[in-house]
């Protein structure tokens, strides 16, 4: 292994209640790297981007961010150690405005003094975001609010950007459009940690891809490597 | 067909409607924001009536002093109502949060019946009356209702320019991933409960030099403000602005063509009927 690690998941349990969603998982991702979790639904793909987060605990294991462990770590602060979550089906304030819903973003007392130009930036990426800024986020396409929750992501100036399922629940067109966004998110210099059921197109915008079975880390490696992976193929590509 | 006397019904129907604004908005917006009904908001106005009245009366404090205590002392009111009493029942049936609500306003008049026992007291101040080509008003509703609408116009100001005030009205659209956004929920319930009791200090301040005080004071304005609440819709505040104005037209109006409780009969039956026709309030959002 060369270089050093952004983000370090070691031997994470977690789950609801009675419930275990996923044991023992350890992964990492460097600086620079896009890296995708992929698997079948209810393999605990959402819960482990959530731990990350720390919107649920874990019950045993560790996660460091550019070294800081996030044992101690409030929910709230997890944002400001530079980790930002687009949650899944995006999860926008419906009845705020778009530039709200980037306001909210920006709510860290580190990331308001940047405010202005975060949001700049954000209306350069996206347009389309500049032209709806004063409509109501949940009034948008799919693919609008795609768009802004990536924003509103990124006006936390984060290092690190996890991704829960961006293209679920989108018409085919769109979600060509969304692995479009994650590209150009990467040529931005973002960290990516993406998490997706769409296996075949995740896997060309990655480098490399942890296959995650019923809450095991069941293969890994590199984005070609995996594609060309005969259990990729058969389970998830349909080859 | 001009008549004065109803046109003064009329005007003074709407600095009424100001006042009742202003005590349906902390209760709106506490719903709104928490998903709770402070059924004991009332008698945190009584408190801060109270307040000032001991403080000006005992005390000799000036009064804008003994404002601003009240102001303060219910706005803690409400943290310490949300902290002690809230929070423990936020997960549970909204059934028992009316119930433990309810029982604090029992608790509340029962206190203030042993603290200050059950005599009216009043500041013992005289407003002036103002009169406008043969209509008279009191200058005590003038400014109640002036500082209604700068009341509403600065909570208005905080809830969509400041990040504080967007996150209140975030966390009632979705509270689980306001972490993500770097907010603490906890401090947003707080923050909002400390507004909402600052709202009824606010009213406080303006009812007493109206009104007496007395432990059962808040039964006078607790179900009216709950009514324009729920007719305006629950948690909205523009429709409860609104909602207040149409009550105050009834009562006001009312109380010109018949007698003064009339207008109140009038403005509860209007209430009933809504609850048929439109149940989920006239601007449900």
């Amino acid at each position: 292994m060369t270089g050093e690690t952004m983000l370090e998941v070691r031997g994470v349990s977690a789950g609801y209640g009675g419930f275990r969603a996923l044991f023992d998982v350890s992964l990492e991702v460097k600086p620079g790297e896009a890296v995708a979790v992929i698997g079948p639904n209810g393999a605990g793909k959402t819960t482990l981007l959530r731990v990350i987060s720390k919107l649920i605990a874990a019950s045993a294991g560790e996660i460091r961010m550019e070294g800081t462990s996030l044992g101690s770590v409030p929910p709230d602060k997890v944002v400001e150690l530079g980790i930002a979550h687009v949650p899944e089906n995006r999860r926008l304030f419906p009845r705020l405005t778009v530039e709200e819903n980037l306001r909210m973003g920006a709510y860290a007392p580190s990331a308001r003094a940047r405010y202005r130009e975060r949001l700049d930036f954000v209306y350069e990426l996206f347009p389309r975001m500049r032209e709806r800024r004063n409509q109501l986020a949940g009034t948008m396409s799919g693919g609008e609010q795609q768009m802004c929750a990536i924003g509103r992501a990124l006006m936390s100036g984060p290092k690190l950007l996890l991704m829960d399922e961006p293209s679920a629940g989108l018409a085919p067109v769109i979600v060509q459009q969304v692995f479009k966004l994650v590209e150009r998110i990467r040529a931005e210099g973002y960290t990516v940690l993406i998490v997706e059921q769409n296996v075949q197109q995740v896997l060309r915008v990655v480098d490399r891809a942890y296959l995650l079975e019923v809450g095991t880390i069941r293969l890994s490696g590199r984005s070609e490597e995996l594609l060309a992976s005969d259990e990729i193929r058969q389970s998830y590509l349909g080859l | 067909m001009f008549d004065i006397f109803l046109l003064e019904a009329v005007i003074n129907g709407v600095l009424l409607g100001g006042v009742l604004a202003l005590l349906a908005l902390g209760l709106n917006l506490v719903f709104g924001v928490i998903d709770v009904v402070w059924i004991c908001y009332a008698e945190l106005v009584m408190v801060g009536m109270y307040t000032i009245w001991w403080l000006f009366v005992h005390y000799g404090v000036p009064l804008p002093i003994a404002i601003a205590a009240a102001i303060a002392l219910v706005s803690l009111c409400g943290v310490a109502l949300h902290q002690l009493v809230i929070r423990p029942v936020l997960g549970t049936p909204p059934i028992n949060q009316l119930l433990v609500t309810g029982g604090v306003l029992f608790f509340m008049q029962a206190a203030a019946t042993l603290a200050f026992g059950v005599e009216f007291r009043n500041l013992g101040l005289r407003m002036p009356i103002v009169e406008v080509s043969d209509m008279f008003f009191s200058f005590a509703r003038i400014l109640a209702f002036g500082t209604a609408l700068v009341g509403v116009l600065v909570l208005w100001l905080f809830l969509t320019r400041t990040y504080l005030g967007t996150a209140i009205r975030a966390i009632s659209q979705d509270r689980e991933i306001m972490p993500l956004m770097g907010v603490d929920p906890r401090k947003i319930y707080l923050t909002t409960s400390a507004i909402g009791g600052g709202m009824a200090g606010v009213a406080a301040s303006l009812l007493a030099l109206q009104y007496d005080v007395h432990p059962a004071i808040g039964l006078s304005f607790g179900p009216i403000t709950f009514m324009i609440c729920v007719l305006g819709g629950l948690g909205n505040m523009a429709g409860g602005f609104i909602a207040a104005f149409v009550f105050a037209q009834f009562i006001s109006v009312g109380g010109f063509y018949f007698q003064i409780e009339w207008g109140y009969v009038l403005a509860f039956a209007f209430f009933i009927v809504m609850m048929f026709v439109k149940p989920q309030g006239l601007f449900s959002r």
